[in-house]
């Protein structure tokens, strides 16, 4: 990106000053190098979202934003229902609450090394993965339903986990307000056979090591330490989730002339919150909410099923879980002023700060848990939301490394095999059925995470707490 | 020229088809759709699946056929390689044949969750040959 074209608030603050239809700035968080690297996109897409009716302070960008639907992945925009604030199922996304969580194992690194080849076939076995994958739990129009409705505590109720699991889930485990009747039967139908399969693409789960803490005090709150073995798992709302997506993109392009929203890329499509439109969205999406939590909870259920077989003195316990792709009606202070604001987060997390209520009681003093997904070759990083972010981004921060390269690209320049190969060599142990898909998610083919994560750290979005590397990756 | 093409976008990828008209560029844009999650040239068109869709103009019918393919892939477990389009109008109608997924003889890439309005084009050039084409969501 072009930094003549920015104002330079400060070292990590860059602006995008009102012009043409916009109603409010942009604001792009990242360090200088971040900002040169940004696709010029990211620039249009960020001052598009500025221009929609009731969007509220500024469209803000994240140090990973890139290229995206409408929405800047990596965007963040706070929208008003009084002052007429729509809801985008662009904003959102196709995959609806994305996500990833982690959880503790109670096991020391050297506890698993001699086992780890079996362990990662162990997992690989019992994880549904990859293109075709079902699961084994197929839900009547009943259950569906009730699925849809609950979420994770559902997941928990037919015995996929325990009560404690839901405390350290966003919404405790269920969003409230969702409408199963306002998804397609479609999209139920999608989602039939998918019920705890972890998808394919950039979706993953990990075995990883804690290599290196970094705030110490936050991260004996958060339960880790150097040496700790813990598991991330990253997946969203699977079927179901897409076709919501699919679903409403199509319903609010056509209802937005109607409602009068002029849009200046037909992937901005939206409609008023308060609209029969906005509100059939609202209900659907935060089913799709329910989905994915539940759906993570269930591959939650299958990972201690395998860890219980194989390694009986573990204890997996779930350290927290967050969602990338969402809207949610949040209250933050704007000017003063507390006000209520549907929030998008499109690729992008929640943030919340010390003491802030949304967030567990166990965790509250230390801030949210902020849960950054890297690339199955360098390392994730957990941080700690912060009270800056408030006033920053409506508290939120970045939600991973970003692509470098294309799919295409990344064929190009390496083979699955030898990704799979030079990783083994390094003590990462990938299965996957797909080497091309390997070869597509090449550590290689994604951004320093490093970089985002610091950019995000010293940009006041969150606090780096602890840089997790991984040990086996099954990848989709 | 070969008569299907992907392009870059970012995280994801774009599909193009080229054809003597509209719908036969469809047809090819569902064939570099499969080539997204597969080989095409290794999907034997065993089993027809019909697909009908109606849009206000020909590049949402673009979105809403490839959307109503990846719906049928989904829910069916199947790929497809070879396609069949007629467009009358706002409205298409469509063939598609393929058979189950078999890792074994599929080498599998990445499953696509949606198509999108990103980059979408559905257009003449001056020699008269049509493209159709957009970003799919991976």
């Amino acid at each position: 990106m072009d930094t003549a074209r920015l104002i330079r608030r400060d070292e990590f603050t860059w602006e995008i000053s009102p012009r043409g239809k916009m109603r409010v700035p942009a604001i792009l968080y990242a360090d200088e190098a971040l900002i040169r690297a940004m696709d010029e996109k990211v620039y249009e897409q960020a001052a598009n979202v500025a221009t929609l009716p009731g969007i509220v302070r500024a469209a803000y960008a994240m140090p990973d934003a890139h290229w995206g639907y409408g929405f800047p992945i990596g965007g963040v925009a706070a929208f008003d229902p009084a002052a007429g604030g729509v809801v985008s199922a662009g904003g959102v996304g196709f995959d609806i609450s994305c996500g990833v969580r982690t959880l503790h194992t109670g096991l020391r690194r050297p506890d698993i090394e001699a086992i780890k080849p079996v362990l990662a076939e162990a997992l690989y076995a019992c994880i549904p993965c990859g293109v075709g994958s079902t699961g084994s739990i197929r839900l009547n129009a009943r259950e569906m339903s009730a699925m849809l409705t609950d979420g994770a505590r559902w997941a928990v109720r037919r015995g996929y986990g325990t009560a404690e699991d839901l405390e350290r889930i966003e919404e405790g485990g269920r969003m409230p307000e969702a409408q199963p009747d306002e998804v397609s039967d479609q999209a139920k139908q999608r989602q039939r056979d998918e019920m705890g399969t972890l998808g394919s693409g950039n979706h993953y789960l990990e075995v990883q090591h804690v290599a290196r803490v970094f705030e110490p005090a936050i991260a004996a709150a958060y339960g880790l330490q150097e040496g700790d073995v813990v598991i991330s798992i990253h997946c969203g709302s699977r079927g179901l989730g897409h076709q919501i997506g699919t679903d409403f993109m199509k319903k609010m392009l056509a209802s937005a002339e109607r409602y009068g929203i002029h849009l200046p890329d037909r992937e901005l499509a939206c409609a008023p919150i308060e609209s029969p439109v906005g509100q059939s969205y609202l209900g659907a999406m935060r089913a799709g909410i329910n989905c994915a939590l539940a759906n993570r909870q269930i591959l939650t259920h299958l990972t201690r099923e395998v860890f219980r077989d194989l390694l009986p003195d573990a204890r997996l316990t779930l350290l927290y879980d967050v969602s990338h792709n969402t809207c949610k009606l949040e209250e933050h202070v704007v000017d003063g002023v507390p006000r209520r604001l549907f929030v998008h987060r499109k690729g992008a997390t929640r943030a919340f700060g010390p003491g802030h209520p949304a967030v567990a009681p166990a965790l509250r003093a230390a801030g949210q848990p902020v849960l950054i997904g890297g690339t199955m070759g360098t390392a994730s990083y957990v941080l700690a939301g912060t009270a800056e972010s408030e006033a920053r981004s409506f508290g939120s921060a970045c939600h991973g490394a970003g692509r470098a390269m294309s799919r295409h690209q990344a064929t190009r320049q390496w083979q699955g095999r030898q990704v799979v190969d030079d990783l083994a060599a390094k003590g990462v142990l990938i299965r996957s059925p797909s080497l091309r898909g390997v070869a597509e998610e090449a550590p290689g083919a994604y951004k320093e995470v490093g970089a985002v994560v610091d950019a995000a750290h010293q940009a006041g979005l969150a606090r780096k707490v602890a840089r997790l590397e991984p040990l086996i990756c099954i990848k989709g | 020229m070969m008569s299907w093409e992907h392009f870059d976008h970012g995280a994801d990828i774009g599909v193009r088809g080229y054809g003597a008209s509209p719908a036969e560029a469809f047809g090819q844009a569902a064939f570099a759709l499969t080539a997204v999650i597969t080989d095409p040239a290794t999907v034997n068109p065993k089993v027809a699946v019909h697909v009908a869709c109606e849009a206000p103009d020909l590049e949402l019918l673009l979105v809403d056929w490839l959307n109503a393919l990846i719906y049928e892939m989904a829910t069916r477990k199947m790929l497809f390689g070879r396609f069949a389009v007629r467009i009358a109008g706002n409205t298409l109608q469509g063939e598609a044949w393929g058979e189950a997924v078999d890792r074994a003889r599929h080498p599998l890439a990445v499953e696509v969750k949606g198509a999108t309005y990103t980059a979408l084009r559905v257009e003449q050039n001056p020699a008269g040959l049509w493209l159709a084409e957009c970003v799919v969501d991976v």
